[in-house]
């Protein structure tokens, strides 16, 4: 038997899931006798691949270049996963909504309280724009789980992963936070 | 006192006449979601999360206001009312900005409880995020209307308990604010005696005592009932 | 005062009135037309022209045809004026004594007015609701005299559950059966409210009622108070109807002047004295609950019931609490007896119905008709159909709290069962009639913000679920919306119906509900597809 797809991406978060993810230390070695790791920040390739079966998504949607890979990545996807409360609330990322409109925050960020006065960021296809309002990942593609936290646990992490591979529902939602 | 037999989720339950089901319940082992619920308090019947049925009413009934009855039928988890609770949390969730992970009750709070209880793993609904204040005038407590729920418990506190009413709540819908003395800034309502009861009773992060950082608030609300009992039993 | 007084006072008055009476509507909505102003034109022409001694100009009340207002009648001749401005006084004067008129006439014999039944609104537009004296004329005040010497409080509730009378505030309630609670409940005092806050958008058949004829509304609360054992009462009116108050005012003082109101009526002993409370003007505070702590001072919001207000109302006492037009209804009722009233309308929803009509007819008014008319006699008949040929599409009745009902089933009569049936509900009375250019997603919206506007935030369902609502409406009226928001709307629908604490909360999704069950393909119309594949399965 194949092994299964495995991917892991992220958006705007701190990383935190994905060190979570990482402190599941030897487990990892289990995981990929498991399942081919074939794209995300722990591997190397720059386009998400077709038949994917389990894709892990860290971080919330903040601009442009996340809605589009968020719809590309549940095209090519059976199995979504929305890991950690950015992807699953908007949490922290989506703090900013709070300052309104993007384009005044980043002139407020870039030039007002820029400490030299910089320039606001402008290079498209580089710099990717940020869309009006920060989402969690199920406000723009539809989500098969939600395993929420800040991060989440890696025990926590394990059990879910363990129950998706074994086909099995995964154990009860944890804490938000 | 009389005693009244009913079923809650088909056991048979014995209660004092005069009390709630909710009560019956609890006293049952039988647990029902509340949050503007809060012993020794009044009932407000706000938050309807504590709705059950009860079978020969077409109305879904607050536990913690309707009085048991003889050979009441009722029902605490139906597939509805499961349905029906998850949404309520949600909707309270979508309505200010909750971020748990920085926030001082995360882990002493009884809405995050409330999400886990009743399954909630994400918001449906849109997030509202509402510019809210966040209130420091106190030199002991604030007030972070971010993570207000509107259940009141303050309110009733202050005014059952502490007897002063320095909490109101102003405004209409989601633009509902719980205000100290006519709205000014804590720090100068002259009403509060600073005695730390709404504190207690506030089921959030909303109020939170100063110098408190992410989940480093503690409290317990069982102490508002405590008060209370201790004090009759003292008159 | 006593029978013969008051019956030598209405002698008076009609020794008073000259020969010919130009009545002249100066309630709100032909105020907003400048009708003060021709009242005044009116009488100073008839000073010019020397006719003071034949002819009195009176200030009356509305006559219901306030679309084509300013409205002025002539009695006995029953000469009707349409659309009367200041200028055109002197002509109407001139007219009288037979010179050519070109102002623009009204026809007393149009089914607008022929198919009306005039129980609440008799005098409305009659007399001038200022005067006492015009309001005893008319017979008014007997039927508390009656009341007071001739039936026990039992007997008059039996008379009034006889009646068949239903609440006017929206829900239909026996009224007899609301009154024989209080009576029964025990307490040492006991209070009458008359609910005048109308806070339904576009609703202002109870202003009317109070602006056109204040006292008939005085007696039916003295009359219920006498049936339940009450002494204290009070009418509570939203802010924004200054000149209701002033005129409700002025007639209990009037009244009490002449020991209508006041400790021992008629020279009996009861004693029911009146005040007037003025709303803020929030809608919910006409929700019962809500009254009653506004009346008490504190926030108008609503709270659970039981226990109901007729057990445990104002400060805990039991409190009778009903609308405007049911008190409206009870002089009449006792005066011509219950069975009288039960003869007007269906067996289940006896006596008349007053409506605000507006929207998408040719005639736009007040109207009073016996319950069980069809929609399509008022729209069509009354209403005098669509005016400019567009097809009439359908009806909304009972605002933010009813529903639209199709063209298709303007057979259904108004009454309280078949309105419910229809999915929608009887209402205070608000009558839209919508054409084929209105969008029944907007209408939902608009009524969904209306209620979320004024949702009072005590309970999270409405408080929250209404803005939910509201924003998916929005989003399919920018035809932004998906199937699987199309569905979320439905499940908020029955969340917020099924789970909110008063009746605004339990009500707010009908106008939803209602346009979703028969203009469901205008919302599908609107949605496109959705963004993403479905999620499927696990690996
Ligand atoms: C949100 C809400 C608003 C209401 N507004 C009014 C109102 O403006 N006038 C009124 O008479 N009843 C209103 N009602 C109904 C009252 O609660 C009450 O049922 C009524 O006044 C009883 O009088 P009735 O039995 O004569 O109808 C409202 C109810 C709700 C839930
Ligand atoms: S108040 Fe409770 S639910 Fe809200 S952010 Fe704080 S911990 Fe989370
Ligand atoms: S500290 Fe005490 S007095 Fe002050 S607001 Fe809170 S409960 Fe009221
Ligand atoms: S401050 Fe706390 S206790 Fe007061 S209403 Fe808000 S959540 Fe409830
Ligand atoms: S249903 Fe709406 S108006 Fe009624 S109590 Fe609840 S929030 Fe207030
Ligand atoms: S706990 Fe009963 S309604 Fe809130
Ligand atoms: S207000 Fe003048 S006719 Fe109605």
């Amino acid at each position: 038997m194949s092994r299964i797809t495995f991917a892991t991406v992220w958006f705007g978060g701190c990383s935190g899931c994905h060190m979570s993810l990482l402190d599941l230390d030897t487990w990892l070695l289990d995981l990929a006798s498991m399942v081919e790791l074939v794209y995300g920040p722990l591997a190397d390739r720059k386009t998400f691949p077709d038949g994917v079966d389990l894709t892990l998504v860290e971080g919330a949607i903040a601009n442009l270049e996340h809605l589009e890979l968020a719809r590309e990545i549940r095209r090519k996807t059976r199995v979504l996963v929305a890991l950690g409360d950015c992807a699953v609330t908007g949490n922290v990322t989506a703090l900013r909504n709070l300052a309104g409109d993007p384009s005044g925050l980043l002139q407020q960020i870039y030039l007002e309280r820029g400490d030299p006065p910089l320039a606001v960021p402008e290079a498209p296809g580089i710099v990717p724009r940020l869309i009006e309002r920060v989402t969690p990942l199920h406000a723009v593609v539809p989500v098969d789980h939600f395993l929420p936290g800040c991060p989440p646990s890696a025990p926590r992490i394990r059990a879910t992963l363990e129950a998706l591979l074994a086909g099995a529902e995964p154990p009860e939602i944890g804490r938000f936070g | 006192m009389a005693a009244r037999t009913l079923t809650i989720d088909g056991r048979l339950v014995s209660a004092r006449a005069g009390e709630s089901i909710l009560e019956a319940a609890r006293d049952a082992g039988i647990h029902i979601p509340t949050l503007c619920y809060l012993e020794g308090l009044s009932e407000m019947g706000a938050c309807r999360l504590c709705l059950v049925e009860v079978t020969g009413s077409n109305r879904l009934l607050p536990a913690c206001l309707t009085p048991v009855s003889e050979g009441m039928e009722v029902h605490t988890a139906t597939e509805r009312l499961r349905e029906h609770r998850r949404a309520i949390v949600e909707l309270l969730f979508a309505e200010r900005n909750h971020v748990c992970a920085v926030c001082v009750a995360s882990g002493n709070c009884e809405l995050q409880n409330l999400a886990i209880r009743v399954g909630m793993t994400h918001v449906r609904y849109d997030y509202l995020n509402p510019v809210c204040a966040v209130d420091i005038s106190h030199p002991q407590f604030g007030i972070d209307h971010n993570r207000c729920v509107l259940c009141a418990r303050c309110v009733r506190a202050c005014d059952e308990v502490e007897g002063v009413h320095t909490w109101d709540i102003a405004g209409r819908g989601v633009n509902a604010r719980v205000i100290t003395d006519l709205g000014v800034p804590w720090g100068e309502a002259e009403s509060c005696t600073s005695c730390g009861k709404c504190l207690l009773a506030c089921p959030t992060g909303a109020i939170f005592r100063r110098g408190t950082s992410v989940a480093e608030l503690e409290r317990d609300p069982k102490r508002i009932a405590l008060i209370v009992a201790s004090r009759q039993e003292r008159w | 005062m006593d029978l013969a007084e008051l019956h030598a006072t209405a002698e008076r008055e009609r020794a008073r009135r000259k020969a010919i009476r130009v009545l002249c509507c100066t309630s709100s909505g032909c105020q907003a037309s400048r009708s003060l102003e021709l009242f005044h034109q009116l009488e100073a022409a008839v000073t010019a022209t020397g006719q003071d001694e034949a002819v009195e100009v009176a200030s009356v009340g509305c006559m219901g045809f306030c679309g084509q207002g300013p409205m002025v009648r002539v009695e006995p001749a029953d000469l009707l004026f349409e659309r009367v401005r200041p200028e055109q006084a002197a002509e109407i004067i001139a007219a009288l004594a037979g010179e050519p008129c070109s102002v623009e006439r009204g026809d007393p014999n149009h089914p607008f007015f022929a198919r009306q039944v005039h129980v609440v609104r008799r005098n409305g537009g009659f007399i001038d609701p200022e005067r006492i004296e015009e309001y005893i004329a008319a017979g008014g005040y007997e039927a508390l005299y009656r009341v007071l010497h001739d039936f026990t409080p039992a007997e008059v509730i039996q008379e009034i559950t006889r009646s068949g009378l239903r609440g006017r505030g929206g829900a239909g309630y026996p009224t007899g059966l609301k009154w024989a609670t209080v009576a029964k409940s025990p307490g040492e005092r006991k209070f009458v409210v008359c609910n005048g806050d109308e806070g339904d958008p576009g609703a202002f058949m109870d202003r009317s009622i109070l602006e056109s004829d204040p006292h008939l509304v005085l007696e039916g609360m003295a009359i219920a108070a006498y049936a339940v054992g009450a002494h204290e009462g009070y009418i509570f009116v939203r802010g924004e109807y200054p000149l209701a108050i002033q005129r409700l005012t002025r007639a209990i003082n009037q009244a009490r002047k002449l020991g209508l109101l006041g400790s021992q009526i008629f020279e009996t002993a009861f004693d029911f004295k009146v005040e007037i409370r003025v709303g803020a003007g929030a809608f919910v505070c006409g929700e019962e609950t809500a009254l009653i702590a506004s009346i008490e001072g504190r926030r108008s919001q609503p709270r659970p019931r039981p226990p109901y207000p007729a057990e445990k109302g104002l400060w805990g006492f039991p409190t009778l609490i009903n609308n405007v037009e049911t008190f409206a209804n009870i002089a009449p009722i006792i005066e011509h007896g219950a069975d009288w009233y039960a003869s007007i309308g269906t067996e289940k929803s006896t006596g008349t119905k007053v409506f605000a009509l507006t929207g998408k007819v040719r005639n736009t008014g007040l109207i009073e008709v016996p319950m069980g008319m069809t929609l399509r006699e008022i729209v069509e008949d009354l209403g005098g159909g669509s005016p400019d040929g567009t097809p009439v599409k359908a009806v909304q009745t009972g605002g933010p709290s009813g529903g639209c009902i199709p063209a298709r089933l303007f057979d259904t009569p108004v009454d309280y069962e078949s309105l419910a049936a229809a999915g929608s509900i009887m209402g205070s009375g608000g009558m839209v009639v919508m054409d084929a250019h209105t969008s029944m997603v907007q209408i939902a919206q608009f009524y969904m913000a209306f209620c979320m506007d004024e949702s009072c935030g005590k309970c999270v369902p409405c408080r929250v679920g209404t803005v939910q609502m509201y924003r998916l409406l929005s989003k399919v009226v920018a035809g932004a919306a998906t199937p699987a928001d199309l569905e979320q709307l439905e499940q908020l629908c029955r969340l917020v119906r099924e789970t909110s604490l008063c009746g605004l909360g339990q009500s707010a999704p009908n106008p939803v509900l209602s346009t979703l069950r028969y203009f469901r393909e205008e919302y599908e119309a609107l949605l496109r597809e959705e963004a993403a594949a479905g999620a499927n399965g696990t690996p």
